[in-house]
């Protein structure tokens, strides 16, 4: 007992030193910081867009969104023709990959194949996702022009006075980018509609085949209507992404300052105006592109954050069900 | 008595096609499976041709030689395959410290402050923005600033792209570590920053790399916001941070639209390289979470 008094034990346990309280309220400060600076990121976007553009709103005001001659020689810019066409392409675009993209999730989801084979699936789908636009333009000038130009001659001749397929397919047009854009969006409607199928309790499923419901009763009936918030906001959310991809409309579109109603016409969207005349602009036609890009800022924000809300409140709605 | 209430048309049980809802049922699987395949055609079409086209001109002096000009035989894109690992350096030195520390704070200190959600609004914003538009931002800021196209403006307008990827899955990876670690460490007498650098960063290592690795997969397939930050140079990278600079993404894009089909086999050749540095990273980021964690 007086053994262990008289030897203390060695001091382990000491006060943080200086240097350590010191540098803590300093990495604490510094994260701090940088997590603000994400957001000043963000806002100075969207300042630095609009303080560029501020000269073009000025001058042109809302007749740029409603005009539809781009001539920077005459310095007459309007950007009606493009709206159209963003809006144009992406409609076809999400028509098909929204059809697609959902019948993909449901294979992906539903236990249509074996645990292993939907997993080399779902990465198949994410493979898709990371290949460059830019590559899927290449593929669309070079593979799927020639390919859609025989079938698109045959529809023009049989049927030219059909709106959709009133002109012939000259190259780049219409078509040609909305598929590729269905191709780029795929991916995203796929995973956000699969996640939404999977959060269906799975007891509701359950019930329906334990009622003697076969397995697509039970899609239609139960899988669907229950995700169909989820997938709602998948659409959304690829909308999104089709407003803003620009490669594959810059290369496939046709970068005509026009619209059309005909699938094989060429046409424009916002994003690949941008960067076809980005590169080669005079100083009053970027203040132009700069109010081009605000709008085209703006589409997409709005798009983004509504298919954000659905998705919050498709999967808040499934709470009580778990 | 009781049989009666039985309906009388239920099927017999068992399986038979002639049961029309099995039918349907068979049918619509089906042709489910049919569509699936058929979304994923251009996929592996995309492939094929890169392997046959792009394949065609592949040789150890693709990569060392500059690309040609107009209607010239030989070169290569040794410069666009430089170009483009400059430019996505750049854009990592900007966006990684920036996009790690944000992690950080929304991981470790944030809790559910508002400038933490703030923050992460902020992040889910910039990942849904049109990358052309980190290009337009990058154009503002410092191609008019300065003057010139330039590596530093495409760097910049890869790096906006980069942020939000690198924050958002740091911070989930930083979520993922168990919070007795952190208990025991403070236990111990770390402070937080000692605990944050020395026990959660490394444990959360192999999933910040896997964001890491797709942010830069993301940036190297970039090509909207080159175009008129960094535009495009017949010439080797020589430290000219000032100066336009070629990247593979511009070479392929620019090429396309050539009339001459050496200039689009190269095209073929870029596209083809640029994707296999694009599946490397992304199978790389694949295998890092593949990791089993047992903690």
């Amino acid at each position: 007992m007086s053994a262990t008094a008289a030897t203390p034990r060695p001091q382990i346990a000491r006060p943080p030193t200086a240097w350590q309280t010191g540098s803590n309220v300093v990495f604490r400060g510094l994260t701090h910081a940088f997590a603000g600076a994400v957001v000043v990121l963000l806002a100075g976007i969207v300042f630095e867009v609009m303080r560029h553009a501020s000269g073009a709103m000025a001058k042109y005001g809302a007749g740029f969104v409603t005009g539809s001659v781009w001539d920077a020689n005459r310095n007459e810019f309007g950007i009606l023709p493009e709206i159209g066409g963003t809006l144009y392409t992406s409609f076809w675009a999400l028509l098909l990959a929204g059809f697609l993209g959902v019948t993909l999730a449901l294979v992906l989801s539903q236990g249509f194949l074996g645990k292993r084979s939907e997993l080399v699936m779902k990465n198949v789908v994410e493979l898709l996702a990371a290949i460059p636009s830019v590559v899927y333009g290449l593929w669309g000038i070079f593979v799927l022009v020639p390919l859609l130009r025989g079938p698109a001659g045959f529809l023009n001749d049989h049927f030219p006075n059909f709106p959709l397929f009133s002109t012939r397919l000259s190259g780049p047009g219409i078509l040609p980018a909305s598929l590729v854009l269905a191709i780029m969006i795929l991916p995203t409607v796929t995973a956000v509609s699969r996640e939404a199928m999977a959060a269906v309790p799975p007891r509701l499923a359950a019930a329906a085949y334990g009622l003697g419901a076969t397995r697509w009763e039970v899609i239609f009936r139960v899988t669907l209507p229950t995700a169909s918030g989820g997938i709602f906001g998948a659409l959304v959310l690829g909308l999104g992404r089709a407003f803003g991809e620009t490669m594959a409309l810059a290369m496939l579109a046709g970068n005509a300052p026009n619209f059309s109603w005909s699938l094989f016409s060429p046409g424009n969207t916002l994003a690949a105006l941008l960067a076809n005349h980005f590169p080669e602009a005079g100083e009053f036609e970027v203040g132009a592109l700069m109010y081009a890009a605000l709008v085209l800022l703006l589409i997409t924000l709005a798009v983004n954050i509504i298919g954000s809300l659905i998705m919050l409140r498709a999967t808040a709605g499934l709470k009580g069900l778990r | 008595m009781a049989q009666s209430s039985l309906p009388s048309n239920s099927a017999p049980l068992g399986f038979s096609l002639a049961n029309s809802r099995t039918l349907l049922d068979r049918v619509l699987t089906v042709l489910a499976i049919g569509f699936s395949l058929f979304a994923l055609f251009p996929l592996f079409s995309v492939l094929y041709m890169l392997l046959v086209r792009g394949g065609e001109l592949l040789s150890p002096s693709l990569f060392t030689e500059l690309t040609p000009g107009a209607g010239m035989e030989g070169g290569g894109i040794g410069n666009a395959v430089l170009g483009t690992l400059v430019v996505v350096a750049i854009a990592s030195v900007l966006s990684l410290p920036l996009g790690l520390l944000a992690a950080i704070y929304l991981a470790e200190y944030a809790e559910e402050s508002k400038l933490g959600t703030l923050v992460r609004f902020a992040g889910k914003v910039l990942t849904g923005m049109p990358s052309i538009l980190a290009g337009v931002f990058a154009y503002a800021l410092v191609v008019v600033t300065t003057g010139s196209f330039s590596a530093l403006a495409g760097g910049v307008a890869m790096s906006v792209l980069m942020v939000p990827t690198v924050m958002l899955t740091a911070e989930q990876a930083l979520r993922a570590v168990p919070e007795k670690m952190r208990m025991a460490a403070l236990g111990m007498g770390a402070t937080r920053m000692e605990t944050t650098l020395r026990v959660v960063l490394p444990t959360a290592l192999p999933g910040i790399l896997t964001g890491v690795m797709l942010a830069l997969a993301r940036a190297m397939g970039e090509t909207a916001p080159l175009l008129f930050t960094a535009l495009f140079s017949d010439y080797w990278f020589e430290g000219q941070f000032g100066s336009p600079i070629a990247s593979l993404a511009v070479l392929i894009y620019n090429f396309s639209g050539s009339p001459f089909p050496h200039l689009v086999k190269l095209a073929w050749a870029a596209s083809l390289i640029l994707v296999f540095l694009v599946l490397v990273l992304n199978v790389g980021a694949q295998l890092l979470i593949r990791r089993p964690k047992e903690i």
